[in-house]
């Protein structure tokens, strides 16, 4: 359905745009309908961009993103695409203009998409989809974003993308600002409307939940992908030097910080002790490097190099070709 | 959400207040000269009267009415302060609005002409184009002063644009498929209500004051009597120290009493729009 194809993202800074910054670069995956794909990386590893410009909100320097095989960019009606594809982002309180009452949200949907149904069809409509998101439509509808939780302004917004019924969702660090126990609420809640048929982009930093809510899983670090494939075969088999590093930094709930083994939890030592082992992109059979900077090492996992040395030669002789 | 405003709107004593006293100025500036049969400029009483029941302000060492002068000041001071305050703040709005809105090489165009005709010395300008042009009407005078006296709101407003505009309700609203000025509008816009009142209601101050000092170095409008001309010919004829507290007290409080009355409005709309700021 939705199809990433060496998407970049360039930014220009300092003064008069001296400088490029890239955020993004040739990044490709796909999204299917109902499928849950997790985009995981560190912070500035460039995840959100990548909402950003699934939901057109940022320009794509280069590469496409298509959503059934049409480029998004050349969909010139924006509603048309929006009514497809919608977003809901990490902070739920600056989702919300803090002077109008929060169902303005739905307002704005029946204002720009169902001008013709009628009020009280709507207010069905409404409530419809916040039982969906299991709120109480008495004890929300009416109140200003700062009389409500952050769970609840949450929900709403997923409600609000339910309304307009969409195939694909993209969830930008959705869960981080929510507690443990409206968590596996709004996880449930994405996992039924998955079973609906849901495309569901999920942007996280949080390896659990990735775990948790995806079929598969895109790692990225600095801007590209280091691994990606179905998500049993990167969590059960990671390649990439930078996903063992990232699994091995994630808290256990039964070991204490003190009882942890200093090396291989701390960064720096993992990373050192990756570079001894063989690079999964170079080790790989020449034939199985199906995508640009990716081996298929198993069906469906895909692996970066690791920056091991063998990617040298390489670099110099894509600059001699250049 | 219009009557909800109004709702809280005529329950904010500090807002009512101020709407009251600016509504019997300009009542009083509109109606009021339309009562008195003779001009302000007339020579109609004993000269250096106080006030009395026939001459309720007193008159002027020549014998003038200062009620009449003051009723007729007051139209045209507000007459300025209104077209010279609403150019600037539109002109402040749109280049501020669309210069933080839009960023980009846009921002950066509008940017430059800011700070063009903020460094400009404007009062200097209006004495320039004033004195060449010759023009003596109150229309025009506010036009200059509407058009030299945005860029410093344009900044501001640009500033909070900026800040408003990578806030995520922003985004939603683009999600919702709302086009850009109705983004600017309804989005934007309304979490800065007060302080674009604010920045009209300075402008509109700003305006009255400018005029008063075109008014004392004779570039003024010469066929009518403003608040600035009142208390400059009360300062030129040394009321002051003659005693003559009739003449200069009612511009000055006139004045005063418009622009402290705009701020309390101020305040009391903040609290009407912003629902955080309610005390009930």
């Amino acid at each position: 359905m939705l199809k990433l194809d060496g998407v970049s993202k360039v930014y220009r800074v300092g003064a008069f745009g001296g400088r490029a910054l890239t955020a993004v670069s040739g990044v490709g995956f796909e999204v299917g309908e109902g499928e849950v794909v997790s985009l995981i990386g560190e912070s500035g590893s460039g995840k959100s961009t990548i909402g950003r410009m699934v939901l057109r909100l940022t320009q794509v320097s280069g590469g496409t993103i298509t959503l059934d095989g049409r480029d998004i960019s050349s969909i010139r009606d924006r509603k048309e695409y929006y009514r497809q594809v919608q977003g809901v982002f990490q902070d739920p309180f600056s989702c919300f203009n803090p002077i109008f009452r929060a169902d303005r949200v739905f307002a704005l949907i029946k204002e720009q998409y169902f001008p013709g149904v009628g009020a009280r069809e709507w207010r069905g409509r409404v409530e419809d989809a916040l039982e969906s998101v299991r709120l109480d439509p008495g004890n929300v509808l009416g109140k200003y974003p700062h009389q409500l939780s952050g769970g609840q302004l949450q929900r709403m917004l997923i409600a609000r993308a339910v309304l307009l019924d969409i195939r694909l969702l993209v969830a930008d660090e959705i869960i981080s600002m929510l507690d443990a126990s409206t968590r596996i609420d709004v996880l449930n809640l994405l996992a039924d409307l998955r079973a609906r048929g849901l495309g569901i982009l999920f942007v996280t930093h949080d390896l659990s939940l990735g775990n948790y809510v995806s079929d598969r899983t895109v790692v990225l670090r600095d801007g590209r992908i280091a691994e990606m494939g179905p998500t049993p075969l990167v969590f059960g088999d990671p390649r990439h030097p930078y996903t063992r590093s990232l699994l091995a930094a994630v808290p256990r709930l039964h070991t204490k910080w003190t009882d942890a083994p200093v090396d291989g939890t701390a960064d720096g030592t993992a990373e050192e002790r990756a570079e001894d082992l063989p690079c999964a992109y170079h080790e790989a059979a020449q034939g199985s490097r199906t995508r640009p900077g990716l081996a298929e090492v198993a069906d469906g996992h895909f692996v970066a190099c690791s920056g091991c040395a063998g990617a040298a030669p390489e670099e110099k002789k894509m600059k001699e070709r250049a | 959400m219009r009557n909800e405003a109004l709702h809280f709107a005529l329950r904010n004593r500090k807002l009512v207040v101020g709407t009251v006293v600016v509504a019997v100025f300009l009542v009083a500036g509109v109606v009021g000269p339309m009562t008195i049969d003779h001009k302000p400029a007339d020579y109609v009483g004993p000269a250096m009267a106080p006030p009395s029941g026939e001459f309720w302000f007193g008159t002027t060492t020549f014998g003038q009415d200062v009620f009449a002068q003051f009723l007729y000041g007051l139209r045209s001071t507000f007459l300025v302060g209104v077209l010279g305050g609403v150019l600037a703040s539109v002109v402040g709005m749109v280049v501020g609005f669309v210069a933080g809105y839009r960023g980009g090489w846009v921002d950066e165009l509008l940017t430059m002409v800011t700070n063009i005709v903020l460094v400009l010395p404007a009062l200097v300008v209006l004495l320039i184009v004033n004195a060449y042009l010759g023009v003596r009407s109150v229309g025009v005078q506010a036009l200059f002063i509407g058009l030299t006296s945005w860029p410093w709101a344009a900044r501001a407003i640009r500033a909070q644009t900026f800040s408003l505009r990578s806030r995520d309700f922003v985004d939603l609203a683009r999600l919702s498929g709302v086009r850009t000025p109705k983004i600017i509008l309804r989005e934007i816009a309304p979490n800065m209500s007060s302080y674009l009142f604010l920045t009209f209601i300075l402008l509109f101050g700003s305006a009255i004051l400018i005029a008063a000092s075109l008014d004392f170095i004779g570039l003024g409008p010469t066929d009518s009597v403003s608040l600035g001309l009142m208390l400059n010919n009360a300062a030129r004829w040394s009321a002051l120290q003659l005693g003559m507290w009739w003449w200069f007290v009612p511009p000055g409080a006139g004045i005063t009493a418009i622009v402290g009355a705009l701020y309390v409005m101020n305040v009391g709309l903040d609290e009407v729009f912003n629902p955080k700021l309610r005390e009930m």
